[in-house]
């Protein structure tokens, strides 16, 4: 018989035991960042909104939870029989004495090893430069010519037209159409980048494609694709998908738009911008002109008054101004003059009449000439027998010397 | 200015525009003689027009490539 050691071994309460398993779990890094693959059953989703569920693969099954808030964020329907990839934390539900997986994470099966072939790729790339900033090229401001790699009958060129036209309609659009999806995409959007840069030389090349599911956007992680992008002449705007889409295609173009749309949007400047920049210029044109003009005319009124003020016209009508006055003076002046000189003529006049010898004949004087007109002064003049030619007051008349004169003295004068 | 100046009408809306920011600027700038800043002011207004029908009246020309050769695109009904 066995016996009893002498200090027993404590004996663990199964609360205790439980817990001690769950910290060894709990304690392991790996088993608290693991992603584990297999399918799906026993699922359950109650009301409370948690899942439950069990991966099991053909010899071994595991437990799971999904609490409902990592639950809400699935942007699939997990099923029995899917095939999964679940990431999460191992502990135990002490209560059931059940080792199970909490899930935060859970995607179907596949995408995982495309991930991981993406993950490769784009390093490898990286590693070479393919990505490199300093060979990322400017795109132009004003395209006139836009390349579009994508299919001829995707939403997302309807898409990238419709917003060209009401951009920036003055482009011209250069489509290469190509397969995006499929295995005769990858070369196909080659061919199309190759045939874009030798035929017509675009100013921008839009590669474009609508949202889908990861293997479907497969094509824009491919190699081939990546290595044209980065090989165009012109410079390349990715639009793959939708915002959250991240292709290898997108890190080798110089450009990643998250949409065709913003693609095309990014390729060109907006018409309606375009119509306001015009607007406010043609404003700042006339705003110019008409101030310099306002100042042209201020400056030609200001020249106009002082050339008035210089004109002949204004001297002359000064001239003729003093020359009115001078008129008025010398008027006045003759009149006064006149006047004084009338006055001055009217006493002339009496005493010219006074001397007038014909006045004494109206005092009945008479007087005596010969018959050639000689005023007789003297009687020494007259000899008898002499016709003379006596002047009266009213007229004249003749008479003949009787007998000559004696000389009167002048003392009986 | 220059009489060798190309027409408006042949002339991209970026070239267009360009010239049309050039000549605002100088008419801001110095003082220029009339004649010159009427000149300028006309040839703004041109371009004003021009820059205003291109984006008015433009459609998107759609073309695509089939083989080596470039031929008119209809979008599919």
């Amino acid at each position: 018989m066995s016996q009893l050691p002498l200090f027993a071994p404590p004996t663990w309460s199964v609360a205790d035991l439980t817990r001690y398993l769950r910290q060894l779990l709990e304690d392991d890094e790996t088993l608290q960042d693991v992603w584990v693959q297999g399918e799906i059953s026993n699922f359950s989703r109650p009301a409370s909104g948690h899942l439950y569920f069990t991966l099991k693969d053909s010899q071994a099954s595991l437990r799971c939870v999904m609490w409902r808030n990592n639950a809400m964020r699935l942007d699939f329907a997990p099923r029995d029989g899917t095939a999964v990839e679940a990431h999460g934390a191992l502990s135990i539900y002490e209560a059931g004495g059940q080792y199970q997986l909490y899930v935060d994470l859970l995607r179907p099966a596949g995408e995982g090893a495309l991930f991981q072939e993406f993950l490769r790729l784009k390093a490898r790339l990286e590693a070479e430069g393919l990505f490199n900033p300093d060979r990322k090229r400017p795109i132009p401001a004003w395209p006139q010519r836009i390349g579009i790699v994508t299919s001829p009958t995707g939403a997302a060129l309807r898409d990238m037209l419709h917003t060209l036209q009401r951009r920036y309609p003055l482009a011209q659009v250069i489509l290469a159409p190509t397969p995006v999806q499929g295995t005769e995409a990858p070369p196909g959007i080659v061919a199309a980048l190759q045939a874009l840069n030798r035929l017509d030389q675009p100013d921008v090349i839009l590669v474009a494609r609508g949202g889908g599911s990861i293997e479907d956007l497969w094509a824009f992680n491919d190699e081939g694709v990546a290595r044209a992008i980065a090989a165009s002449h012109a410079p390349v705007i990715s639009g793959v998908g939708h915002e959250t889409d991240f292709t290898i295609a997108d890190f080798a173009a110089d450009l990643r738009a998250p949409t065709p749309t913003a693609a095309a949007e990014l390729a060109t400047p907006n018409k309606a911008d375009l119509r306001i920049d015009l607007d406010e210029l043609v404003l700042r044109l006339g705003r110019s002109s008409l101030a310099n003009i306002a100042e042209q005319r201020w400056t030609l009124n200001s020249l106009h008054n002082r050339l008035l003020m210089q004109s002949p016209r204004l001297r002359l009508d000064q001239d003729r101004q003093q020359l009115r006055s001078l008129q008025h003076r010398l008027a006045s002046a003759s009149a006064h003059r006149m006047a004084s000189q009338r006055l001055g003529l009217g006493g002339v006049r009496q005493r010219l009449a006074a001397l007038n010898p014909l006045a004494v004949l109206e005092r009945g004087f008479a007087v005596v000439s010969d018959a050639n007109g000689q005023t007789i002064h003297h009687t020494a003049q007259v000899s008898p027998g002499q016709g003379l030619n006596v002047r009266v007051q009213d007229g004249s008349f003749g008479v003949h010397v009787k007998e000559s004169g004696s000389t009167l003295d002048p003392q009986d004068e | 200015m220059s009489t060798k100046q190309p027409s408006p009408e042949t002339l991209s809306y970026e070239k267009a525009l360009a010239e049309l920011e050039t000549i605002v600027m100088v008419l801001e700038g110095e003082k220029r003689p009339l004649d010159e800043a009427l000149a300028l002011f006309e040839r703004g207004q041109e371009l004003a027009r021009r820059c205003a029908s291109l984006l008015d009246q433009a459609e998107l020309k759609v073309q695509q490539i089939a083989g080596e050769d470039l031929i008119p695109f209809t979008p599919p009904a």
